[in-house]
């Protein structure tokens, strides 16, 4: 029989509209834009660990075709308003990450991202908590390094273990893992990560706040000198589950230039296709990003959590093998 | 040969892992947001039956094991092997006790079994959920005793020894569920 039903119940439905009620309630009550920006761009993902779909444009101004890409996030677009002089905004969207399906993940997603210029990292983390609290209501956030992390767990210092003690610390908790990782360092402390630590993340409802993550790991955050430098980068757990990104943004264009060059370069190394970089975001921040930071949260992640559901399929409509 | 990837991994799937057949029970995708991609397997080793967990890296590939799972009759066990028929085609397989396993305590002959082929031969043998077996030895049964409670242990024809309530005697034959190894009631006779 051809399965035509919602997997969500008609309740969660109803949920994920107040849910989304109350998210704009919160921004309209603190000044914060909502703004759409485009789904479909000439530019996909860099990103190694991001895989772009793509799709063909054909018509005025493109009568033999043009690869378009689906976006993983409204980051760049986003970022372009707030050069543009856009102040403090946020977008309420939909996300599309290729070769990802799972128990929390569905290869199109609702995305909440929002943009805070003049908040450091740290305040946004706070607002965070504040939209949880009142969505969720959740006991106020706890807030620990990555570092600390590993350290607690594992024992670990994870901004200078060499790749032999990650993979001896993998071998001594029974973790096996397919030779392939090699001599990819992240590859290893992600490994750690996902199979050791985070599930302790966020017990009893109560959000974690997992902050200055290795420079490896910037992404799109500002790094912060030291010893050991650390990229201004914060996660969101909750029951374990991973449910914000956020960062202390970089604002400097050549840096943002040099990271998208390292990105293609391991895109390369690992056979993936090759991705253009945003030049209309360098363009962007060559123009001049006002100091901020922003944060991406899993909207379907947060109405899982708020339902109590074990998997994603319970709060969407039709899931991806109902699509 | 043919391979899998992890985007192919699912309950029920047969892969080859470190030389052995393998079936895969459970398959999970783990991936953080900014990071690399991780399948988390639980895998049963079907030489040994041994469940053991395996990570891999999203996008890599296993060898598919040519593992089938066939209805067959087992005959009769001639000192040396164990010899099962496909009903349809009358093929007939061997297979060494080490294959047959703990399924051998519960065959007396007839029974219709799942032989597991591996590269044509037999890797193991599941005896059917149910069998019906003669109690050759056990204490003598006392009657009107139906209570269930306490209880002793029973020698069936085949050698197996079950645990059995009190009222059951010699040449009583009995119901086994040969997934827990566990008395059920007396045959309907």
């Amino acid at each position: 029989m051809t399965e035509w039903r919602p997997s969500a119940g008609l309740e969660a439905l109803r949920r994920r509209a107040e849910l989304l009620g109350a998210i704009r309630t919160f921004f309209a009550e603190r000044g914060v834009l909502e703004v759409e920006t485009p789904v479909l761009s000439v530019y996909g993902a860099t990103d190694p660990h991001l895989d772009s779909f793509c799709t063909r444009y054909t018509g005025p101004g493109a009568a033999a075709g043009r690869a378009m890409y689906l976006q993983t996030s409204p980051e760049f677009a986003m970022k372009r308003l707030l050069a543009a002089g856009s102040g403090p905004i946020y977008q309420i969207c939909k996300a599309f990450r290729n070769n990802e399906a799972g128990r929390y993940h569905n290869p199109e997603f609702t995305m909440l991202e929002w943009y805070r210029p003049g908040f450091d990292y740290r305040s946004l983390m706070v607002e965070v908590d504040d939209l949880l609290r009142g969505v969720l209501n959740t006991p106020p956030a706890t807030l620990s390094s990555y570092a600390a992390l590993f350290a607690h767990h594992l024992q670990i210092e994870p901004h200078s273990a060499s790749i032999a003690r990650l993979r001896d610390c993998a071998a001594d908790h029974g973790i096996q893992v397919s030779a392939s990782l090699g001599e990819d360092r992240d590859g290893w402390l992600t490994l750690l990560w996902s199979h050791l630590i985070e599930l302790h993340l966020g017990g009893g409802g109560r959000p974690q706040i997992v902050c200055d993550y290795p420079v490896s790991q910037a992404m799109l955050a500002r790094v912060r000198p030291g010893e050991p430098a650390v990229a201004e980068r914060f996660e969101v757990y909750i029951d374990g589950v991973e449910l914000a990104n956020g960062f202390q943004e970089l604002q400097d264009s050549a840096e943002q230039r040099r990271r998208f060059e390292e990105n293609c370069r391991l895109r390369r190394m690992g056979s993936m296709p090759e991705m253009s970089m945003d030049e209309r975001l360098l363009a962007a921040l060559a123009h001049g990003l006002p100091a901020c930071s922003g944060v991406a949260v899993g909207l379907d992640r947060l109405l899982m959590l708020k339902l109590g559901a074990g998997e994603l399929r319970e709060v969407l409509a039709f899931p991806f093998d109902r699509a | 040969m043919a391979t899998f990837s992890t985007n192919e991994f699912k309950s029920g799937l047969k892969v080859m892992l470190d030389g052995d057949p393998c079936a895969i029970i459970e398959n999970e995708f783990v991936k953080p947001g900014k990071g690399q991609a991780f399948n988390r397997v639980k895998i049963r080793n079907l030489k040994t039956g041994r469940v053991i967990e395996r990570t891999f890296k999203s996008g890599e590939n296993l060898e598919a094991a040519d593992v089938v799972d066939t209805d067959m009759q087992f005959l009769y066990n001639d000192g040396e092997f164990f010899h099962f028929m496909v009903p349809d085609t009358y093929e007939q397989f061997a297979s060494s006790p080490a294959n047959v396993g703990d399924a051998a305590k519960w065959l007396k002959g007839q029974e219709m079994c799942v032989v597991t082929l591996w590269n044509g031969q037999p890797l193991a043998v599941t005896p059917p959920n149910f069998v019906e077996l003669t109690v050759t030895d056990t204490d003598p049964g006392v009657r009107g005793d139906t209570s269930g409670g306490g209880g002793k242990p029973a020698t069936l024809e085949t050698g197996a020894v079950v645990r059995v309530p009190l009222f059951i005697d010699i040449g009583d034959v009995l119901k086994v569920d040969t997934r827990t190894g566990e008395y059920v009631s007396r045959a309907k006779t």
